[in-house]
């Protein structure tokens, strides 16, 4: 049993911030937590697919020629290349929420859900902005 | 120089719109309208070779292409066949007349300084979905699935309303979870296989599916689409994101992209999880046939409670995108053919409604049914247009509605899902009671006085003759039926006789 | 921050290194972690470095709006258009090896640096365009 939690201790650690960050997009009222538990749930995949790619004995995966070694065992750089992909969309949707939450700012007031609505239910302004 | 068209169109077919949303905003600087011009152009290259493409994989193998010159199991390849070129005509047809609809329409509901942002975004979004479609690597999917939600974002928070941020702000959340449910996916068929070629998933799949891994990417890659698709439990984002968005948007989006989202389900359950060979003891078909027959009874219902025509519009949106989803999930020619068809006559149909719907907030700046009594006096044309739309959505024959509608029962009748009959009949007539109430305002109720005053007294040239093209066409392929069936049935066949993929 | 000595000194020494490993990220990307979207984010964030310290107006006035509009699609076009040339000269697209250098293998290193150029150039000004449109306080 102890085995079970020890030797595969990167997954668990990845199913753990990917909940934290789940709970924080759902549970979370202010527009920027919400924000921020939708990094960490993306952090968390970025994690799983980096820790899938590690080879036994294997070192970074850039090519080197040492002396007195026969054969250099690398790791895989393909999911560090998927990564680095994934790592600039989470960036671009960051900065799209992040803007989104300056206007929503400007023109209400306030950034917590429940107000929002509020404020939209109790004078709902069409062509304003 | 034939033969280089040929060969190259599969990657131009991306190019053109990458060279086009960066060339719009230079282009607006110089003067405003030439961005439209610019998009116009892009759109109706890519329509141009799109149908070229088809026309090309009709009675042929499939094209592929290999971008930067790698074999397969290395690089990322494109591939074409009939499947993909339908679908690709119809979004470039649609965002084709989307483009010269928002001509006039944006005019009055966007800042005149951000119509080339606009344009320039608009074809990022477009040429995200192309390369959905076209694309045969399953981490390309991925990119270029969020190439196109990021762009649907901007796209929606440019709304008429304050409350349309918020709009955009809830679908940002909701759909990059469903990409990273997608992406995890991703991650757990590439840890079982060490390959991210569909062609090589195929046949590197065999076999392994009862294995824990495999299982868990089809739940996860599942959910993540259906999110995407907004599908029954998970449908939340839809009705804020095409009520609060600009008139031009909430037609472009409805037309295209839940559809692309439904052809990429349908694509990754035939090709590389076999659909068709049923896997494991579980019935997949059936899981899926029971989701939608859910998805299209309760948006239905939800619709015929609505006071905003494009509430109700969004609402029998999420409905109809559980036809293509019966129709596909039934491993059988006809149904499949009936639920591709019925791609293209909802991108026709709702992109259609939601142009009118336009129209109407154009000359009234309301979309309240209430506000639309009597409108069949003062606006006749636009009101005869919804009229045919509606009957083409409730499927009386000689509108295209039918067609589709006729396929998937006779496919339903023919693989054994009785079920399914019922539940197309009882929502054409829930579709039915829904479209007859804006109808019966329309043309049987007079006019209030004091209706919202006249903002625009003629709408412009360009709205009109965009969604007369598309009534036409409801009309035109619901009588002459023969091209699209007859395409969709070779779609069908090859895809379900294709196992595995070669 | 204008009036801190430290700050303002410190800033103006450390500038240039900044921008200049960020060229070294750019130029090493094959051989050690690097590449063109991290070289882009550093170059982009030197510029952010200037308008905390010294004002947004200083740093509008070292990147004018328009310079920084064309910057965006100067970068995504050198990527296109190699890919388009390399369909010209005989290949599939983005297939350096069919471009007109000594070998395959030159051609390939080449083709590799220019696209990282292009993706760098586009991100330095996204960064930018980014930061100044979400802060300051005035409309625009």
């Amino acid at each position: 049993m102890i085995e079970f939690i020890a030797d595969k201790y990167n997954f668990w650690i990845a199913i753990v911030l990917m909940m934290i960050g789940f709970y924080a997009i759902i549970a979370k009222h202010n527009l920027v937590k919400k924000v921020i538990g939708l990094n960490i749930f993306q952090t968390s995949v970025f994690l799983f697919y980096i820790s899938i790619s590690k080879v036994n004995g294997g070192t970074a995966p850039i090519i080197w020629h040492p002396e007195g070694h026969a054969e250099v065992v690398y790791d895989n750089p393909l999911p560090h290349v998927l990564i680095l992909t994934a790592i600039v969309v989470s960036v671009s949707v960051t900065a799209v929420a992040l803007g989104i939450i300056v206007k929503l700012y400007k023109n209400y007031g306030s950034i917590e859900d429940d107000e929002i609505k509020l404020i939209e239910h109790n004078e709902p302004e069409l062509d304003s902005k | 120089m034939i033969d280089f068209f040929t060969t190259h169109a599969p990657v131009l077919t991306i190019v053109v719109f990458i060279f086009g949303a960066l060339l719009a905003p230079v282009f607006g600087r110089i003067n405003n309208s030439l961005s439209y011009y610019c998009a116009l152009i892009t759109t109706a290259l890519s329509f141009v070779l799109s149908v070229y493409l088809l026309f090309s994989v009709y009675n042929n193998a499939p094209l592929e292409y290999l971008l930067g010159g790698w074999k397969p199991p290395y690089g990322i390849e494109y591939r074409v066949d009939i499947l993909n070129s339908f679908i690709l005509s119809v979004v470039s047809f649609v965002s084709f007349l989307s483009v010269i609809y928002g001509y006039g329409s944006i005019k009055s509901e966007i800042y005149e300084k951000r119509h080339p942002a606009f344009y320039s975004v608009y074809l990022l979004f477009i040429g995200g979905m192309m390369g959905i479609l076209i694309t045969n690597d399953i981490f390309n999917m991925y990119v270029f699935l969020e190439i196109t939600s990021l762009a649907g974002y901007a796209l929606i928070a440019m709304g008429r309303t304050r409350y349309s941020y918020m709009a955009s702000f809830n679908y940002l959340i909701l759909g990059s979870v469903g990409a990273t449910f997608f992406l995890i996916g991703i991650g757990y068929l590439y840890m079982q296989t060490g390959t991210l070629n569909l062609t090589d998933l195929a046949q590197r799949l065999q076999g392994h599916f009862d294995t824990n891994v495999v299982l868990v990417a089809i739940a996860f890659i599942v959910v993540g689409l259906m999110l995407k698709m907004a599908v029954f439990p998970l449908h939340f984002w839809l009705p804020d994101a095409y009520t609060y968005s600009p008139s031009v948007i909430s037609a472009a989006m409805a037309g295209t992209s839940t559809k692309v989202a439904a052809y990429l389900l349908i694509r990754l359950m035939y090709t590389i999880f076999g659909i068709q060979a049923g896997f494991s003891g579980i019935n997949f078909s059936g899981i899926i046939i029971v989701i939608a027959s859910i998805t299209i009874l309760a948006g239905s219902i939800i619709a015929i409670s609505q006071t905003d025509l494009k509430k109700m519009l969004a609402f029998s949106s999420i409905g109809q995108i559980g036809y293509i989803l019966i129709g596909t999930a039934m491993v059988n020619k006809y149904a499949f053919a009936g639920g591709l068809l019925h791609i293209l006559n909802h991108a026709m149909m709702k992109t259609a409604l939601f142009m009118v719907a336009g129209g109407f907030f154009y000359k009234f700046t309301s979309t309240k049914i209430n506000d639309l009594k009597g409108m069949g006096r003062q606006m006749p044309f636009a009101s005869a247009m919804f009229l045919i739309l509606s009957l083409s959505m409730v499927g009386i024959p000689l509108t295209v509605g039918f067609i589709s509608k006729w396929y998937i029962i006779l496919g339903a009748a023919q693989s054994g899902y009785w079920i399914v009959v019922p539940v197309i009949l009882l929502s054409s007539l829930l579709t039915a009671i829904y479209f007859g109430r804006v109808v019966h305002n329309l043309f049987f109720k007079d006019s209030e006085a004091s209706n919202t005053g006249i903002l625009h007294a003629k709408i412009p040239y360009s709205m009109v003759s965009s969604t007369a093209v598309l009534v036409f066409l409801c009309i035109f392929f619901g009588v002459f039926a023969y091209m699209p069936v007859e395409i969709s049935l070779k779609a069908a066949e090859n895809i379900i006789g294709a196992m595995p993929w070669k | 921050m204008k009036d801190d000595v430290i700050l303002r000194t410190i800033t103006k020494f450390m500038l240039p290194f900044i921008q200049i490993f960020a060229f070294y990220t750019l130029a090493h990307g094959e051989i050690s972690p690097g590449g063109g979207f991290q070289a882009g984010v550093i170059f982009g964030s030197s510029f952010i470095l200037i308008a905390l310290v010294f004002g947004k107006k200083e740093a509008r006035s070292k990147m004018p709006r328009s310079v920084n509009d064309v910057l965006i699609s100067t970068g995504d076009f050198i990527y296109a258009f190699t890919g388009l040339f390399c369909i010209f000269a005989g290949g599939f697209f983005l297939e350096y090896g069919e471009l007109p250098f000594h070998s395959a293998k030159e051609g390939n290193h080449i083709g590799m640096i220019i696209i990282e150029l292009g993706v760098a150039i586009t991100v330095a000004a996204v960064m930018m365009t980014i930061f100044f449109e979400i802060a300051g306080k005035e409309d625009d």
